[in-house]
């Protein structure tokens, strides 16, 4: 197998010649350690070949000039990120029950369940840091004029990724089942029936029936934790190949810089 | 036509595209529809309603109402719950046409704008929803705010059997209190908002004859 360039490692990563009179023979623990490690991850990438793949991903040339408002999506990830190993874990508590179960059981996480209030909090104040820094993005791509050819099918992703957080913001508010989430609902649901000729049948969908009933809980609970993350995920890893393949663009004010021989053969 | 052999006329390759695709499609199809079915089922599932006793025909008066709860989802406690107002009916101000389901006039509790629950503040003889400041006069009329049609109702009779009140299925109303089947809070029902909201198939219909 040829073995592909490493990638740029500071000096002090990079193995040590040997020392003159030193025979390889003999390793001390730590170079075996280091042996085994390399063993292994040239075991996994001969099979895989994703070395090639994660240098494609990380090391890229981007343009000058960008900063820190280019970390915004990075930023949006990580707080889905955050949703999802939250959430996840709050799954493990929560009772999707109409009957006063699922109240209890938010209740017990907050009150009871050791760092519960911590990772409720976590996924509720994450959830609206989530919404902002979208925005944010949106905004930043937009001002830079980053959505134009050749990134259109990226900035479509990005709104569809926006539609689906807010759709997570809306089936999330009902879970606590508390006198907020239950009528913040039903206005909610009563907006998507203002919508003409599918808007009633829409609502009905949500409900799961013409009233408020005994699925409607458990409906958005799984809208919320099932449906729609994996929505999300995919279409992230979509927009981050997008973001890869195409390259980051430059910030506006930036001018591209001419080739010194195109000027001299203009002369 | 091209093929193998003489007088054919699909290819084995074309064959093979159509048997293996179409199985993948109908393999899917098999997972897919009954999944998507079950989920919708709920909106074509007609959902029953008993008719709930709410008191004497005396328990009631012309110039007040009186707060009824009543459950409009069962098994499910409080969630379930919903409330009606309701009177005796006035002839000197109730002036849509009497028939055996509204001498006693039954309002729904919940805003015709996006469905808070309004509370009758017998003062200013209103019903004023908290949530966007809908305001309803005595009749259950709009009277300002943003509500789009009059408060629903609920059809009431007189059980001959037992002499008490009993309040059935909701219904909704136009402006002119016309009657229709029930529709969700923001949908108008004058002009072209009937059409533009159709009925649905899962409300309980009113009794024989009525939405």
């Amino acid at each position: 197998m040829p073995k592909l360039p490493a990638p740029p490692l500071p000096k002090v990563l990079k193995p040590l010649p040997k020392r003159p009179g030193e025979n390889g023979d003999t390793m001390t623990p730590g170079q075996t350690a280091a042996e085994g490690g390399i063993h292994v991850v040239d075991w996994l990438d001969e099979r895989t070949s994703l070395s090639g793949g994660i240098r494609w991903l990380l090391f890229r040339k981007v343009p000058k000039g960008i900063n820190w408002f280019y970390t915004l999506g990075s930023a949006t990830m990580f707080a889905f990120l955050n949703q999802a190993v939250t959430g996840v874990f709050l799954a493990m508590f929560y009772r999707p029950d109409v009957t006063g179960g699922a109240y209890e059981s938010i209740r017990y996480i907050t009150d009871d369940a050791f760092l519960g209030q911590l990772v409720r909090s976590m996924h509720k104040w994450g959830a609206s840091v989530m919404i902002i820094l979208i925005f944010l993005h949106m905004a930043r791509v937009f001002f830079f004029g980053a959505y134009k050819y050749p990134r259109e099918l990226t900035w479509i992703i990005g709104v569809v990724l926006l539609i689906l957080t807010l759709a997570m913001g809306f089936t999330g508010y009902l879970l606590p089942f508390d006198q907020r989430s239950y009528w913040a609902t039903i206005v909610g649901v009563n907006i998507n029936g203002t919508g003409p000729f599918i808007g009633p049948y829409l609502s009905d969908f949500l409900r799961a029936g013409p009233e408020f009933g005994a699925t409607t809980l458990s409906r958005f609970y799984a809208i919320h934790m099932m449906l729609i993350p994996g929505l999300i995920a995919a279409l992230i890893g979509a927009h981050l190949y997008l973001i890869t393949k195409l390259g980051i663009s430059a910030p506006p004010w930036m001018k591209a810089e001419e080739e010194p021989e195109l000027r001299e053969a203009e002369i | 036509m091209p093929g193998a052999f003489e007088g054919e006329t699909v290819t084995r390759r074309g064959f093979m595209n159509v048997v293996t695709q179409g199985s993948g499609l109908v393999a899917a199809a098999a997972f897919t529809l009954p999944a998507l079915g079950f989920a919708l089922g709920p909106l074509f599932s007609r959902v029953p309603f008993d008719w709930q006793v709410i008191g004497a025909p005396n328990d009631f008066t012309k110039t007040t109402y009186a707060t009824k709860v009543l459950t409009i989802v069962q098994g499910i406690g409080e969630a379930g719950y919903s409330i009606a107002y309701v009177r005796a009916r006035d002839p000197s101000i109730d002036v849509e046409p009497v028939d055996e389901y509204n001498h006693w006039v039954a309002l729904s509790s919940r805003c015709m704008h996006l469905g808070c629950p309004v509370r009758f503040v017998a003062a200013a003889q209103r019903f004023i929803c908290p949530c966007h400041g809908g305001v309803y006069d005595f009749r259950g009329m709009v009277a300002g705010g943003p509500p789009v049609r009059p408060l629903d109702r609920f059809y009431t009779r007189l059980n001959k059997a037992t002499g008490l009140v009993e309040i059935g299925p909701r219904y909704s109303v136009n402006s002119e209190l016309h009657r229709f089947s029930p529709r969700d809070p923001g949908q108008p029902l004058d002009g072209i908002g009937q059409y533009l909201y159709p009925a649905r198939f899962d409300t309980s219909s009113g009794p024989a004859g009525h939405p």
